[in-house]
């Protein structure tokens, strides 16, 4: 009877793992949670979060403040969505939150990533890992998860404890839909950190060195954070100088073109997204000009209507995103063990 | 210098048959090439069940690539693999999940202890739970490192992370191990220690061994089979007696010491017997037929040169080795 039993569990348990092994690759839960308990435990975890808590806490310290006095002078009812102004309002020196985040956020997504397959190239642990039975892509697939996970777990709690901290300052509870904003926020930050992780991951399988990795890494980053932008108004400008602008098409063709080449970095699409999710008054993203606005009426718009506004960015990221992953997991998994 | 002698004669085709029994690695004429270089070049090797089988070769001799494929790790650009019965090309997650794959640098996590980076491998083979725990602590007190085994890896010698990379290997109870260049960069107790190590595990468990070498002398302690492989080519296999034998045929390797020159080399290919001279640190080495060593005397001595060195070679691997290297040119 006992026998029969356990032959009945033995093959029940058999079973159950040949399913398991459809439904999730072997090797990817192993690698996933041993990369997530080294990202977490890492000392290089605890330098970005405090980092970025910092920067978080006294942003929306000083935007609150700002926000009570406000409030008071106002003495009538708070406006809709006060609470995300938290995220948004800045004061003098500080930049507000969400800027804060554009700037240290692919820090955070190249420091993770920067060293993911080249660090277990040159200690050659690379080889011992292909050599158990595994798929190759699990490497790679749970190393970026896991790095994903780290992103959100990062993200979500310094935004709960920065709205805790909100709260307690403003005395305003976030409405329903203030919170469904701020998740829609999180999720596109952690899109946008992904893209940042997917790039230095792919900088980690073409360069051999972690170091020549993260300096490429960085090197990207100033680009699309700095010079990208200045390179554009460098541009307009240089064609409004040569006197080519002769009438308002002109114009703004030449402003619609400038926001498109503004576009092409990450950073660009990422600000424009945080900005109509947490200031549910941008209405719109590009150029507008005044004739544009009879008629218009001034008020929130819904969140369905912001997340339609955001809609083309938060594809352009996901499509960044997606290019940089598989150009790393094309080479990753093409690659000559030898030279891994 | 070498004398303008004839080379040795072509010795016969070392293709001892391979010991009866189930074959736990055949290849047919395995083949790699990379771009314009030929890694391997048309092997054959059959492993039976239980022995340990050496595979030696000079740097770059393909021992490597051929592990590589044999892992599934590598494609093979011609021929064909079985391993266990499966073929790694097809189903490598099959040959993984059999064999313990040690690598040339042993890489472990040097952030985790000795028991997290077992539990890793264990995890990665689908064994979790106290399953895991138990095979990891008997894998560690196997190679004497259970009592560190919640030391982290970045304090451990090199002789301790050797034994270890062994561990690792044990935890998945593999039916066949591979260790490639196992005992480099170790000093002579390791090597003993680990070699010994090895063939313990292999004898107790049943578990063939395939460990490749360019340390003959080490190997060959605890080798039942070797091959011999240069530029890709099994040059002999068989056990290492055999080769000797084989070797030998009647033929000899003197170590004559004396003066160096072209009419020395000379004077010593004009005698009886002798087949071949050469000079090779300071010594000739003259091969002959039967021991040649009082003619070389006299003549040594008649000559006037002085006679510093005279040595009957015994055919040990290092022989073996060299012969069969220069066979191959």
């Amino acid at each position: 009877m006992a026998e029969a039993l356990a032959r009945r569990r033995a093959r029940l348990a058999r079973r159950s793992l040949a399913l398991r092994d459809l439904v999730v690759a072997p090797g990817l839960s192993a690698v996933y949670r041993k990369e997530l308990a080294d990202q977490l435990g890492s000392r290089r975890f605890a330098i970005l979060f405090v980092l970025i808590l910092f920067a978080a806490l006294s942003s929306v310290y000083v935007a609150a403040n700002a926000i009570r006095d406000a409030l008071e002078q106002a003495s009538a009812d708070a406006p809709a969505h006060t609470f995300l102004l938290l995220f948004t309002v800045a004061q003098d020196p500080l930049p507000p939150f969400y800027q804060f985040l554009s700037f240290l956020a692919p820090l955070v997504g190249i420091a993770l990533g920067f060293d993911a397959i080249n660090s277990e190239q040159e200690r050659g642990t690379l080889a011992r890992l292909l050599a158990q039975p595994i798929y190759r892509d699990s490497v790679i697939n749970g190393k970026f998860l896991a790095r994903l996970t780290t992103v959100v777990v990062m993200l979500v709690s310094i935004t709960v404890l920065v709205g805790a901290i909100g709260i307690y300052r403003l005395g305003i509870v976030p409405t329903g839909e203030e919170v469904a904003r701020l998740v829609a926020f999180l999720a596109v930050a952690a899109l946008f950190v992904g893209f940042w992780v997917a790039i230095s991951m792919a900088f980690s399988v073409y360069m051999r060195q972690p170091a020549t990795a993260a300096l490429a890494g960085i090197a990207t980053w100033l680009f699309a954070t700095f010079f990208l932008g200045m390179i554009v108004d460098t541009l307009a400008n240089a064609v409004i100088a040569a006197g080519a602008i002769a009438d308002v098409d002109a114009y703004v063709g030449l402003q619609n073109l400038r926001l498109t080449l503004a576009r092409l970095s990450p950073n660009t699409l990422f600000a424009e997204s945080t900005l109509a999710l947490l200031l549910p008054r941008v209405r719109t993203l590009g150029l507008i000009l005044p004739q544009q606005t009879i008629g218009m009426i001034p008020n929130p718009l819904a969140l369905g209507q912001s997340l339609l506004l955001i809609w083309p960015q938060v594809v352009s990221l996901l499509a960044l995103t997606a290019f940089c992953f598989a150009a790393a997991y094309i080479r990753f998994m093409r690659a000559e063990v030898r030279s891994l | 210098m070498s004398a303008a002698e004839p080379r040795a004669p072509v010795l016969p085709p070392a293709a001892a048959p391979a010991p009866a029994g189930p074959a736990v690695v055949e290849t047919h004429g395995l083949r790699k090439r990379y771009g314009e270089q030929t890694a391997v070049d048309g092997l054959d090797l059959r492993i039976t069940e239980g022995e340990v089988f050496g595979l030696l070769g000079p740097n770059g001799a393909g021992k490597t690539t051929t592990i590589l494929m044999l892992m599934g790790l590598s494609e093979p650009t011609a021929g064909d693999i079985r391993v266990l019965g499966f073929d790694p090309v097809r189903e490598p997650l099959e040959v993984k999940r059999r064999v313990g794959y040690l690598p040339e640098h042993v890489a472990l996590y040097d952030e985790l202890s000795a028991r997290g980076n077992l539990l890793y491998t264990a995890d990665l083979n689908g064994i979790r739970g106290a399953e895991a725990r138990s095979r990891v602590a008997s894998a560690l007190e196997r190679v004497g490192l259970a009592a560190a085994a919640d030391r982290r890896v970045r304090e451990f010698s090199h002789g301790m992370r050797q034994r270890l990379g062994i561990a690792d290997v044990l935890v998945k109870r593999p039916r066949l191990i591979v260790l490639d260049e196992p005992t480099l960069g170790l000093d002579p107790e390791a090597v003993n220690q680990l070699l010994d190590l090895v063939l313990r595990a292999a004898r107790e468990e049943r578990i063939t061994v395939l460990l490749s070498s360019h340390q003959l002398i080490q190997v060959q302690r605890i080798c039942d089979r070797v091959g011999i492989v240069a530029e890709g080519r099994l040059l002999a296999c068989g056990p290492i007696a055999d080769l000797a034998e084989q070797l030998a045929g009647g033929v000899t390797v003197v170590e004559l010491g004396t003066s160096d020159g072209l009419d020395v080399a000379q004077a010593i290919a004009g005698q009886g017997g002798v087949l071949g001279v050469e000079r090779r640190d300071g010594l000739w080495l003259v091969r002959a037929r039967g021991d040649v060593r009082p003619a070389l005397a006299r003549l040594v001595v008649d000559r006037g040169w002085p006679l510093t060195h005279l040595r009957l070679r015994d055919f040990g691997l290092e022989e073996i080795y060299l012969r069969y290297f220069e066979r191959s040119g």
